[in-house]
């Protein structure tokens, strides 16, 4: 009984799993060989990185702050507040920054795909699409993919900066730290390779919050109800992914980054 | 010419289509009449590979459907325009790009033309001068018009109506009765309604297709069916009730 419904589980991921390979592959084909429209592209460019501005550039700047304050209420015992700004750098561009601000940009982006597109699918949209020439995926997917991919990166540069910024403030003016210091410190501890891994990161991270809400909305089945399952299931499938792909990228590009 | 052989297709448990066969000749105008919830709408989906067949085949033109790619099919599908059931409007779009829809991705007509097609189709649906209004701004008859104007606009040769009466008053859907038959005579098409509405079917098609229990039960000229003496045809027509309802 329960070795059936642990197997059905597996099954279904797995067929979930092909089927979101099989749009993605088609996505890129179409990318290929059609030329993308630019209007849709700059739509969604707008969409996904402007306006997700204000939430990524709030949890940047939050967790900046509170990542200096924690370090150095810790390395304060041991007399190494000045290295603080070193640690929230290298933690802030290659690991949190990523990590955060795609998450963010799940919740807002990644459920709102699914919803548009779910709703689309449910109100025989995609289908009306479907006979009006038009393939689903050059029209629907291909512009959100794109744009996403863009501007996740720029997005997390952003976080970035600003959580450093942040941490700066704090570290400077609230809690004493030698401005000199620390500044030293951080471009010392900080390499490119820590920027370039979390740019790498959250390029994918991008794509990967487009490609799960526009497959979870492309195949919502049922209704209001089937778009509110499709968005709910959007956003667990992206976080979960970016936090299992955030830990093997990790181990995987620092193992790059040193040969 | 489409031709539908031995179409089956169930839903989970629920079998929809138990072997219908069809054949509709280029330049046509055919009714589909049956019970609601008798696969009417399932039918029609099948004629453009919205759905596929779980066993049988649909060709069009002599080109088997169920034999093609998604991508294939967008050229088959081309030949086609498509009235829903809900008319489907795209509603992040306005009306005007809904209808241009096809005609701008197309990119063979100038801005100038496009604009004009679009006035002239919404002309036709008795809708002019609603370009900049959103389909949520609109009634569900207003709606199913602007989507009979998106399936013509671009001249397909086969137009495939769900029920384009129903939700109108008598006047616009006799209008619209008019239009679907006008649209037949000038441009040449093949046309195909699923409809309820016998005065609607008399109007606008010659032949008849009674889909009943998942196959076509029956099929004729239009008044050979509007007067047919087969019991189950005629208490359809005319609306008689099947008598099982006790209270
Ligand atoms: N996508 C689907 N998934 C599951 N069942 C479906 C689906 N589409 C249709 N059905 C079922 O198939 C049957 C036929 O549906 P269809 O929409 O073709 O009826 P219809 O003849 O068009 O009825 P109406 O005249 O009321 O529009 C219905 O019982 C419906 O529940
Ligand atoms: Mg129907």
């Amino acid at each position: 009984m329960v070795l059936a419904l642990l197997q059905n589980r597996i099954r279904n991921f797995l067929r979930e799993l092909g089927e979101l390979a099989e749009i993605t592959g088609e996505a890129v084909a179409s990318i290929r060989h059609r030329r993308p429209s630019w209007k849709d592209f700059i739509a969604q460019l707008h969409f996904v990185g402007v306006k997700s501005q204000s939430v990524v550039i709030t949890t940047g700047a939050a967790t900046g702050m509170v990542l200096c304050a924690q370090t150095y209420f810790q390395f304060h015992k041991v007399k190494m507040d000045t290295a603080t700004g070193a640690v929230v750098s290298v933690g802030m561009s290659s690991e949190l920054g990523p990590v955060l601000a795609c998450l963010m940009l799940t919740a807002r982006v990644g459920a709102a795909m699914a919803a548009e597109l779910g709703t689309m699918k449910v109100t025989e949209q995609i289908d009306a699409l479907r006979t009006l020439a038009t393939h689903p995926v050059d029209y629907l997917v291909v512009p959100r993919l794109i744009a996403c991919t863009v501007a996740a990166p720029l997005l997390t540069a952003e976080a970035v900066v600003v959580g450093i910024t942040a941490s700066w403030l704090v570290g400077v003016h609230l809690l004493g730290i030698d401005s000199a210091y620390y500044l030293a410190n951080m471009n010392r501890y900080t390499s490119p390779e820590d920027i370039l891994t979390g740019l790498i990161k959250s390029t994918l991270f991008g794509a990967a919050i487009a490609m799960v809400g526009c497959y979870k909305g492309l195949t919502c089945r049922g209704g209001a109800e089937g778009v509110g399952r499709a968005t709910t299931e959007a956003v667990v499938s992206s976080s979960i992914t970016i936090l299992v792909a955030n830990f093997f990228l990790t181990l995987f590009l620092t193992r790059l980054f040193k040969v | 010419m489409i031709e539908v052989r031995n179409v089956t297709k169930r839903f989970g448990t629920q079998e929809v289509l138990k072997g219908a066969s069809l054949r509709i000749d280029r330049g046509e105008a055919v009714v589909i009449i049956g019970r609601s919830g008798g696969g009417k709408s399932v039918l029609l989906k099948h004629l453009v590979a919205l759905l596929q067949p779980d066993s049988g085949q649909v060709l069009v033109d002599g080109q088997n459907l169920c034999a093609l790619t998604e991508r294939e099919l967008l050229r088959v599908r081309r030949k086609f325009g498509m009235l829903f059931q809900g008319a489907a409007l795209f509603d992040s779009l306005t009306v005007f790009e809904n209808v241009a829809f096809v005609l701008e991705r197309e990119r063979t007509h100038t801005p100038a033309e496009i604009k004009r097609l679009v006035a002239e189709a919404l002309e036709w649906v008795e809708l002019p001068g609603i370009e900049n209004k959103k389909p949520a701004e609109l009634s569900g008859g207003m709606r199913k018009r602007v989507g009979l104007a998106r399936a013509i606009v671009y001249r397909p040769e086969i137009l495939l109506y769900d029920e384009p009466t129903t939700g109108l008053d008598p006047v616009a859907g006799a209008n619209i009765d008019g239009l679907i038959r006008r649209v037949w005579e000038k441009l040449n098409v093949t046309s195909i309604a699923v409809t309820h509405d016998m005065p609607s079917a008399r109007r606008i098609s010659n032949r008849i297709l009674m889909l009943r229990d998942g196959v076509i039960y029956a099929d004729g000229p239009t008044n050979d069916i509007l007067s047919s003496t087969d019991p189950v045809v005629n208490h359809f027509v005319n609306g008689i009730p099947s008598g099982k309802t006790t209270f």
